[in-house]
This record gives C-alpha cells, structure tokens and sequence, in this order.
C-alpha cells in the first residue's frame, strides 16, 4: 500500500535535514515493525519519499511523506505503531491510504505557507510600508548560489500580522515547485531583516488540485 | 547561571552558522529525561570527544542507565563541541550544558568524564573550563561539582591528578551508586565541606583521589614512591571489577542525525586469556567473564527493536575465544534471518574457522575481512606472545579470498621491543605473499588494506619496561613500508605519524610532573589530540620545554627492573612479578598458551578470591577458588536478664 503521513517537526528536530530525516523515518518505521518496500538492486533504498526539503533550523507544522509497504495495514493500525516509536520532537497528525497510481509526491507540491516570528522588536508600520513596497514591485531580481532569479513571482501572499499587544510577525505563502521555489529566508533579506533574528515555521504543503 | 530557557535561545542564534548543528540539540529517542526537581543527585555524563564518536559509546551508556533506573538521581550527556561551535559559545558566553536539560554543567552535582584513550586529556580541561569549572582540583570549592573520570586511561591516572578529583579505577557498574550514596550522604548534611566527601570517596573501594596522596621522587626524576597523606587513603587502590556482567543495555541513544557507529553493541564477553604482552586491554580486564548465548541473542534483539539499527556488534576483546562462540552464530543467523542487518564479530583469530564464521554470519563481502597479525614475522611473534605461523596465516587469508572476500584488512604494529628492519620487512614480503597466494584462487581483484600502527608500551602491561621505538627508526621503517608498498597497485597503506606515538606515551607512561605539561599544552592550544593536524606537535614540545622537562624521559628510557612506577599505587591486580616473568620470557621468545588452559596466577583470583569463592564454575574463566572462606567469629554475648 502507499500510505501518506503527515507530521509535525519541531524542536530539536529543527536541526536534522533532510537526508537524516529520511533515515530517521526508515527506522521508526522499522521499530514499528511496518513492513516498508525497498528497491531493487545492490544497494536497496527504503521506498519513501518526503515531499519537500525543509531547510535547516525551520520548524514544520505540515510536513508529508509517503511510504510504500508491503501489506495493507489500517491507517489506525499505523497510527498507533508509530505513536511510541518516534522521537518527541515529530509527531503525526494524519495518515491516510492515496492511490498507487498518484504521480511521485514531490512533483504534486505547489506552494508552501510560512509562519515568520521576529526575536527582536521591529516597527510594525515601518515593516508593512516595506511589504508593501516589496509586492508592488515588478520583479525582484537576487542572486543565489551564483544563479540569478527573480523572487517576486515565487511570492503568492505576503503579509503582516498585528498581535492586540502590537507584536508583528509575517505570514507567506511562497511556489514550492519543482524548479520554481520561493525560500523565506530571501524574502526575509529582501525585506532587509535577518534570519538570525527569527523563527520560521511552516505551517502547510499545499498540493495540486 | 543561565537558566535551559536563556540557553536555547542563545542557540538558536549561532546554531545555523555551524557544521552539524544537530550534534548540540538532544532530544534523541531513548534518551532519559528525568524530573530535575525531584533527583536528589544529578550527575552528567562527558565523552570528551564530539557527538559523533562519543554518543555510541557503550560504557558511558551503562553508567547513564545505572543512574537513571534510581529513583533518587538523574543523569544527563554532554560532548566536546567542535572548534567552530566552541568559539561561538564562548563569544556568546554560553557555558557547555547537557543535551537533555539544557543545563550547564556546574550545575550538577557529579561529572563523569570517560577516558578510553589519553588524548582526550586536553579535551577534558578545555570541557572544564568552558563550563566555567576550575580546571585545577585545588582550586574548587563546595560550590563545584565532583569531577571523576574512569576508562582504560585511568591505569595511570597521575598524569591528570590535578585536574580530576577522583578516579574510578576498573569497571564502574557497582562503583558509581557507592560514589551517588556517598555524595548524597555528605552533601546533605549541614555544614558540608568538601573535602569530607573526598575523603569519604578516598575510601571507597577502587577510588582513588589523588590530592590524598604524594609522590617522592629519586635524584635520577624517577619515582622513589607515592603515599597517601591521610590515613583514611589505602597504600594500593585496587580495580573494582563485577562478579557477574548486568544485563547489557537495550535503548540505546538513536541520534537524529549520522554518526560514526550507528549499530547495536552487546558485549558477549569481557576481559581475554590471550595473554598478547602489547595489549592494555587484555591485562587489565581480566578476568574473562562470558555472557550466555541467549542473554546475548535476546539482547540484541530487543535493542535492535527499540533502534531500529541496521548494524550489530558483538563485543569483545578476542570474539575466537568465547566458548560458544559458534552457537551464538548459530543462534544470531537464526534469530535475525531474512530482516536486514549487518553483523559484526570484530577480533577474530587467525585460523580457517573465523571465515566459516563470518560465512554464516552472511556479511556483505564487500565490507572487508579483518585480521591483526600485528607482526609480520615468527620471532617477532613469540616476543609479543601471538604466536601463528606463517602458513596459517596463508592458508586464512587464501579461505576469504577463495569464498569471495575481495579485500583483507591487515592490522600490524611496528616499533615492538627489539624489532629490527628485518622484521618490518617481513610485513612487506607477507603482504606480497597474500596478494599472490590470493590471485591464485580469486584472480587480479584481491586486495589488502594494511594498518602499521606503532607500538607505544602501556603500564601495566608485560612491556612497562620497554622504552618506545625512536622517532628515527619509526620514520625508517616507515618510509621502508611505503617504498616497497605504496607502488603495489593492490595494497593500501596507512600508518600514523610518529609524534602521535609520541604523545600517547608521555600520557599513558607519565608522572604527576605530566600534569604541569598538559596544562601548558592546552594553554597554548592543543586540543582534539586524538585528531590529525594543526601543529599539535610543537605545542606540546614547547610544554615540555616550559616545564624544563625532557620528552625523551618518558619515552626512550628503558625502565630499571627495580623501577618504582608512577602507577605503582594503583593496580589492576596484577602482582608485578608475574609482568616481569612474562617480560622475561618475551625476551627469550618463549610463548604462554591461553590462560584457560594454565593459569599463570596473574594476581587476579588471590585479589578477588571472595568473589571468586560466592561465584564458582563456568561464569568466570579462571580455576575456582576452593580454599575456605576466612572464618567470621561472632562472640556471642550473654543476655541480661534471660
């Protein structure tokens, strides 16, 4: 069966990429006793895919991955082998059966929301003149790894939130495609604010219809 | 101090910037998260390397879970930062903390550090200090924790007399609840001072605390003799060692990110009856005591479950001479069959029957075979007492290739007592015998991999007495290996540099008067000894010189046969008379079987005869003791009144 996880990740977690968390989850699932799929050959790779990277230091309230396994097991049953068997920083907040047949996970993501929280006290107004500036503008050429790009397209919703106490902090909803993704942190420098001074957490993946 | 809250905040800033963040943030499955109000005692763990190599450490895993199955204490882990980190923790003023609370380190009440090997020495100071503890023992108060240490390096602990409070010579199953229940003791009193706990752990049985003791020295720099200062101090602080192995750990830490051994380890068997005069380890954790094949089997299942580790260790000191060695094989293909996990019996001897072992075990063939001749010629063999022929090692090293091994890995020492070039010579025409024998059966594919380590002699060890090789000769039986061997397009080389040698021996074989070096040697830098690079030669070299101390007295000097040790006080209950017969008799070539077979009296059963005595047969592999216990005699009292 393929089954589809959804889960949260934060803490310490924040500090594993990628690749670890790919190997985190192939021995959860073993300690769960899921009978995961592997692949042919020499070297055989668990059949897991995440759907998108999330860079380091990021928390995530939304990440997804599918897993294939050999049985079909209830997604209850699932749900609770895993539930002791997965370090305290990652917890699962849905699973569900999908299709065999659905194209690779990864190329399903479109875009991806962002929670930015600001360490530092910042001027509120100052703050949203600059996001306004920064979506009315036509494009915003940057430089990345020596590739230059223009950033304004990969910005769908960029906005500021006003706490009743005054506090601000972002919301984004950034393209998360294949060869077309929007970073927060770019947007942040875009925005002249260091991403040393905040806390990012994504908050969704959002999938295409 | 800052409270967990100040410190993750403050990590958060700098972890971004750098290698590896995930090594300073914890929160790993299995590790243990205890109530910090509720622990009477709380102690921190300190493998005083990185994350990477320290957090699958099995011993200080044992300890870790001997103090947190009591209700009454806790205990926590911390490692040595990288250089990248440290600098951006002492630029922010953050002290070292533990990965579980996020504590720091001066707030415990205990701090164990291991030291399985000397050149973490530095490490430790530099640990200390970034945990704004005193460095030197003298210069804490009762405001500061307790600072003990333990592991191998701890055979001569006088080096870092200074900077540890006290040592836990021999294993440290039992040992560590006497030191809690002493420290809650004392420190619960009112008025508590100190130096009444020191004293108190002075006087538990295989602790030794070093500021209760002083060394006399003879005109020549060498030891007259060390004694204690305070009554309560023993003359000899012997090893503690169990009578029984505990049950072997299960849950082991599952870091979030890779580390060096990502593996189940169960140890099947401790201590070794080789007798190989080299080997530290072999003499000073005798005796040998053997765990069943089942506890091993169940074991290791479990941890594999509670993991999900892909790799398995069975542990040992010489894996050949368990006795059911091939039953727990049996039993481990068996158990395991058809789930995916790589098993590994490390120290196998040389003889046709490893290979049908490691054939059952059905190990990836391309990982490699090893084996440790660690000499390449007979005499040179008799000398270090491991003995094999050549013809066997042939015929050995012919089996794995012929049953699809494709690479052997060699491991041999250069600089043994009395080596000539001859004898390193030997290693080249062995090697090049391998390689040809080998093509005969498998073809041009068969590799080798040969290690030449050197030799640094150990205390208390059959060598104590030998002094090293030179820095000259290691360089010319070196450069003889690599002229000869690298050009072989089959053979890989690898070897250490000299001044690595070096620098283990002035550890392992100093004096109190090493203290003074290895704080000077930190001052000017040296740290992550253990790690190739950066100039780590001349900061210590410059030490020494500071000091008005010559290296090569620690080094080159064949020791007196009447010679006092610096670790004369210390013992891992060898009588020194069965070292220097043994010492003897390399000198003559003469080889001593395996101790299961004659027991050389190595001063193990007269020391722990009554534990011997409660624990007769098979558990142990010495003769039982049949002598009767010394008689109690209770005086009965008439009773008033009756």
């Amino acid at each position: 069966m393929r089954a589809r996880i959804t889960f949260t990740k934060q803490g310490a977690l924040r500090y594993t990429g990628h690749l670890d968390l790919h190997r985190l989850w192939e021995r959860a699932m073993r300690r769960a006793q899921l009978p995961i799929s592997y692949s042919q050959g020499f070297h055989p790779q668990p059949k897991i895919s995440i759907a998108a990277a999330l860079p380091l230091g990021f928390a995530s309230l939304g990440e997804v991955l599918d897993v294939r396994l050999n049985e079909d097991i209830p997604t209850e049953e699932i749900a609770s082998r895993l539930k002791d068997n997965l370090p305290p920083d990652i917890q699962v907040t849905k699973i569900e059966s999908v299709d065999e047949r659905e194209p690779a996970l990864q190329t399903q993501v479109v875009s991806a929301t962002y929670e930015v929280h600001l360490t530092e006290p910042v001027d509120g107004s100052e703050l949203k003149r600059k996001v306004e500036e920064l979506m009315m503008s036509e494009s915003l050429p940057r430089e990345r790894r020596g590739k230059f790009y223009d950033l304004r397209p990969l910005i769908e919703i960029l906005s500021v939130v006003t706490e009743a106490d005054g506090k601000v902090w972002l919301q984004m909803k950034l393209a998360a495609r294949d060869s077309a993704t929007g970073r927060p942190e770019e947007v942040l420098n875009a925005l002249g604010i260091e991403p040393e001074y905040t806390r990012v957490e994504r908050t969704s993946l959002i999938f295409q219809e | 101090m800052l409270t967990p809250e100040q410190i993750e905040a403050k990590l958060d800033r700098i972890l971004l910037k750098v290698q590896k963040p995930g090594r300073y943030v914890g929160g790993e499955l299995n590790s243990t998260i205890k109530d910090w109000d509720k622990a009477q005692t709380k102690v921190a763990f300190v493998f005083p390397d990185i994350y990477d190599i320290g957090v699958s450490n099995v011993g200080l895993k044992i300890l870790y879970d001997q103090v947190n199955q009591r209700d009454d204490s806790l205990a926590e882990r911390a490692y040595a930062p990288w250089t990248d980190m440290e600098a951006l923790m002492r630029e922010h003023e953050i002290p070292l903390y533990t990965l579980e609370s996020k504590r720091p380190l001066a707030c415990f009440d205990l701090i164990g550090f291991t030291l399985p090997y000397e050149t973490l020495y530095t490490n430790t100071l530099n640990i200390l200090d970034l945990s704004g503890i005193p460095v030197r023992s003298n210069e804490r108060d009762e405001t500061h924790p307790i600072i003990i240490a333990g592991g191998h390096a701890a055979t001569n602990p006088e080096p870092m007399h200074a900077f540890i409070d006290a040592f836990a010579i021999g294993e440290g199953e039992e040992v560590i609840h006497d030191i809690i229940d002493t420290i809650q003791k004392f420190k619960s009193a009112p008025n508590f001072k100190r130096r009444d706990l020191l004293v108190a752990l002075a006087q538990i049985s295989g602790v030794y605390v070093p500021q209760f003791y002083e060394t006399t020295y003879l005109e020549d720099g060498t030891v007259a003799y060390t004694e204690p200062t305070i009554p309560e101090a023993p003359k000899l602080v012997h090893k503690r060692i169990v009578a029984k192995l505990p049950p072997p750990p299960i849950k082991f830490i599952v870091p979030n990110i890779e580390v060096v051994h990502n593996r189940v380890s169960v140890e099947i068997m401790r201590g070794c009856t080789r007798g190989c005069r080299f080997c530290q380890a072999g003499m000073i954790t005798r005796p040998v005591r053997e765990r069943s094949v089942q506890e091993v089997v169940d074991a290791a299942d479990e941890a594999i479950r509670s993991t999900g580790f892909e790799e398995l260790a069975l542990m040992s000191l010489s894996s050949s001479d368990y006795t059911y060695v091939s039953d727990l094989v049996d039993a481990i293909s068996k158990r395991f069959e058809g789930r995916k996990l790589t098993v590994s019996l490390p120290s196998l001897r040389i003889e046709s029957v490893s290979v049908d072992l490691m054939d059952k075990l059905k190990q990836h063939r391309s990982g490699g075979f090893t084996l440790a001749p660690e000499a390449a010629s007979e005499r040179m063999r008799r000398i270090i007492n491991k003995f094999i022929p050549d013809e066997e090692i042939i015929n050995t090293t012919r089996d794995i290739y012929s049953r699809g091994w494709t690479t052997i890995k060699l491991y041999f020492m250069i600089g043994h007592p009395s080596e000539t070039i001859e004898d390193v010579q030997a290693i080249v025409d062995l090697c090049k015998r391998i390689i040809e024998e080998g093509r005969k059966v498998a073809g041009w594919k068969v590799k080798l991999n040969v290690g030449a380590s050197t030799f640094v002699p150990k205390p208390q060890t059959p060598f104590q007495w030998v002094a090293c090789d030179t820095r000259d000769n290691i360089l010319e039986k070196q450069a003889l290996l690599k002229r000869q061997l690298l050009k072989e397009k089959n053979i890989k080389l690898s070897w250490t540099k000299p001044e690595e040698a070096l620098l283990e021996a002035w550890l392992s074989r100093g004096d109190r008067k090493l203290a003074e070096v290895i704080y000077s040697a930190w001052k000017n830098g040296a740290k992550f000894d253990a790690w190739e690079g950066d100039q780590k030669h001349e900061k210590w070299m410059a030490a020494f010189e500071e000091h008005g101390l010559e290296h090569t007295f620690y080094t080159y000097r064949q020791r007196r046969t009447d010679e006092v040790f610096p670790w004369e006080h210390i013992t891992a209950a060898l009588r020194k008379n069965f070292l220097f017969q043994d010492f003897r008799q390399s000198l003559e070539g003469q080889i001593r079987v395996d101790c299961r077979l004659n027991c050389f009296a190595c001063g193990i059963l007269p020391t722990f005869a009554n534990l011997r005595r409660e624990n007769p047969g098979e558990g142990w592999k010495c003769p039982d003791v049949k002598s009767p216990a010394p008689k109690i005699i209770n005086i009965e009292l008439p009773v008033v009144g009756d």
